[in-house]
């Protein structure tokens, strides 16, 4: 995988020659040209993100170098004991979850993780983040744990999609993410959502019910995968561009359908270029949604978690009643 | 928009009006046993092969005629999909769902309605198949909701029988959002203990076995239905092997434990009745005796 993506030609091209320079004996007037190239890259990074198209937020959105689970819990939280397994079945590794402080208070930790970039083992490991029966029965027992003890719940959201796969369809991964639209949504204690790289449809969904979701400004949230929108609706896999884009699958899109609730702005060039910057911008915006939804009584919470979605698709605007 | 709610007369809805979706001609060829049927035989049969049992997908109205006891009260039938992300692909989403409203007489890919089984007052969400596959876009995801809060608010049961491919594509993650929001109205239904019982029909798969038809108090099948939530073909190519003979079919799900039971069509009235009634459904009693009690109540003060 190289450091840039497609869209990023002019970036390679400014590293190409800050590569050459290196290359060469270290001067005063080299080093000086290699700050400029540098600086260079910063404004034209920033000038490209500014207008992403939804294909190229898809690249972004699963660049092997953006910040998933480990990283934010290693930034954001302290004291991470991991809780494994759905004590039925098994131990998945494309859902992790655990107890943790929070700025000083419990939390329980939830999201998918896929594997760290360039480590092929530990992305193997993970099942590249396609979640298994297990994952999700193992993430609703840990909420449940949380509900008991009244801790709010942080939900990361980073996954392709369930895993499609024969052990997943005997073993009810369809039921598993049923069983969790369900319970999350009656659920006694604050939930957080966070969408925070991939959010791959039911396999994304299946741990995204909550009182806010919020979504990093790459990130992207949808009903299929565009190759497989693509191979369906145009029979032609190719046509991954025009499904990314008329799916409207970006963060600002989602806002505007008030399917999410907010967008945590990234570092410009995307959270993959400064994970520490994005890690920061997430965790302010963690903080204040947290305490607004902690604020709340249990009633009011769980109504207005159900008022919702019960929204979304809005009369008068997706859908009208009569001509 | 206006303020004030519209209200309508309910419709009502005759089981004999209803036409048959029992494939043109005379002769039907069984695709499970090869020979020739008469139509008349298949249409009396309930769309089951008299000869081998294969169950021939039906339409959403004709399963309504074959749950019901007679006539049934149509719920919320005027939704209709504004496009809102001006889909197309490669014919606008607008024309699919134009074409699809011509060849079912429906406006979206169900119906909700009110009638009695075995004489036990119920509410029936049926999806239809012809309508872009049955797909659930936003009037479905809320067809299905309304149809649950009436179950909630009058206390009757509600059955669902699955037809769908999934989730529509066409209206993005708005179709995804259904999953939640139906799944959380029938967190509501189960602490109001009220039934709910699931029939997932072929095919059933995607987002919506991945939410209501799967949570049903009771989840049947009926034989050798197509139930899943990948699809074939997604698995085939990930796992890059055939498939084993069987695999997401009912019995399939049955044996690996996700089922209640499998029922043939021709007997699915009367289990449901049947479960209906140990859940604790009552009789819904004559219309006159409805329209008495109501009478013998005091007249509300001015
Ligand atoms: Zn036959």
């Amino acid at each position: 995988m190289p450091d840039t993506l497609d869209f990023e030609e002019p970036i390679a091209a400014l590293l190409k020659e800050i590569d050459t320079l290196n290359a060469q004996p270290a001067t005063d007037a080299r080093n000086r040209e290699i700050e400029a190239l540098q600086r260079r890259i910063q404004t034209v990074r920033a000038e490209l993100y500014r207008s992403l198209t939804p294909w190229q937020r898809v690249q972004v959105a699963r660049h092997p170098n953006r910040p998933g689970l480990e990283f934010f819990i290693e930034r954001l939280f302290t004291g991470f004991t991991e809780l494994h397994g759905d004590r039925r079945f098994a131990d998945d590794h494309a859902i992790m979850t655990g107890f943790a402080e929070y700025r000083g208070d419990p939390v329980l930790v939830v999201g998918h993780v896929k594997g760290a970039g360039g480590d092929t083992k530990d992305k193997i490991f993970r099942n590249f983040g396609y979640a298994r029966p297990e994952g999700y029965r193992k993430a609703l027992r840990a909420m449940r744990l949380a509900e008991k003890f009244s801790r709010p719940i942080v939900v990361f959201v980073d996954t392709p999609a369930a895993y499609p796969g024969i052990e997943s369809e005997e073993r009810g991964v369809a039921e598993a993410i049923a069983v969790n639209l369900r319970d999350m949504m009656v659920l006694d204690t604050p939930i957080v959502v966070i969408v925070s790289g991939e959010g791959g449809s039911g396999g994304a969904l299946g741990i995204a019910v909550g009182d806010r979701v919020l979504m990093q400004e790459f990130a992207i949230y949808s009903v299929i995968p565009p190759e497989g929108c693509a191979a369906i609706l145009w029979r032609d896999a190719a046509k991954k561009v025009e499904a990314a884009e008329a799916l409207k699958i970006t963060a600002p899109d989602l806002l505007d359908a008030a399917i999410i609730d907010a967008i945590v702005p990234e570092p410009p060039g995307g959270a993959h270029t400064n994970p520490a910057a994005a890690a920061a911008l997430v965790d302010e915006a963690l903080a204040r949604t947290l305490a607004d939804v902690c604020a709340v009584t249990s009633v009011a919470r769980h109504d207005a978690r159900y008022r919702k979605f019960r929204s979304m698709g809005r009369l008068g605007i997706d859908f009208v009643d009569g001509e | 928009m206006a303020w004030f709610k519209k209200t309508k007369k309910p419709i009502v809805t005759s089981a004999k009006e209803k036409p048959s979706r029992v494939p043109e001609g005379l002769w039907v060829k069984c695709p499970g046993c090869q020979q020739a049927i008469y139509n008349k035989d298949l249409a009396a049969n309930l769309s089951v092969c008299p000869k081998c049992s294969h169950h021939f997908r039906i339409g959403a109205a004709e399963r309504l005629r074959m749950l019901f006891d007679g006539d049934w009260v149509e719920h919320d039938k005027d939704l209709v999909s504004t496009d809102p992300l001006r889909f197309t692909d490669t014919k606008p989403y607008r024309a699919r769902l134009k074409a699809s409203v011509e060849s079912t007489g429906l406006k979206d890919a169900i119906i909700t309605a009110t009638g009695t089984i075995e004489g036990l007052r119920a509410i029936v969400a049926s999806m239809e198949y012809g309508f872009i596959g049955g797909s659930m876009g936003v009037v479905v995801g809320e067809k299905i909701t309304r149809a649950i809060e009436r179950a909630i608010d009058e206390r009757v049961p509600i059955v669902i029988v699955c037809c769908s491919g999934g989730a529509r594509m066409m209206e993005g993650a708005r179709s995804l959002m259904q999953m939640a929001k139906i799944s959380g109205a029938l967190a509501r239904l189960d602490r109001a203990r009220l039934p709910y019982i699931a029939v997932l029909t072929d095919p059933t798969t995607g987002g919506v076995t991945a939410s209501f038809a799967m949570l049903g108090d009771l989840n049947i099948a009926e034989p050798k239905a197509q139930i899943g939530f990948a699809g074939p073909r997604v698995i085939e190519q990930t796992i890059r092997q055939k498939l084993p003979e069987g695999f997401q079919r009912s019995e399939f799900l049955l044996e690996k434990g996700m089922l209640d039971l499998i029922v043939d069509r021709r007997e699915l009235k009367q289990v449901i009745a049947n479960a209906l009634g140990f859940m604790g459904a009552v009789k819904a009693p004559a219309p006159a005796a409805v329209e008495e009690a109501v009478a013998t109540e005091p007249a509300p003060q001015a």
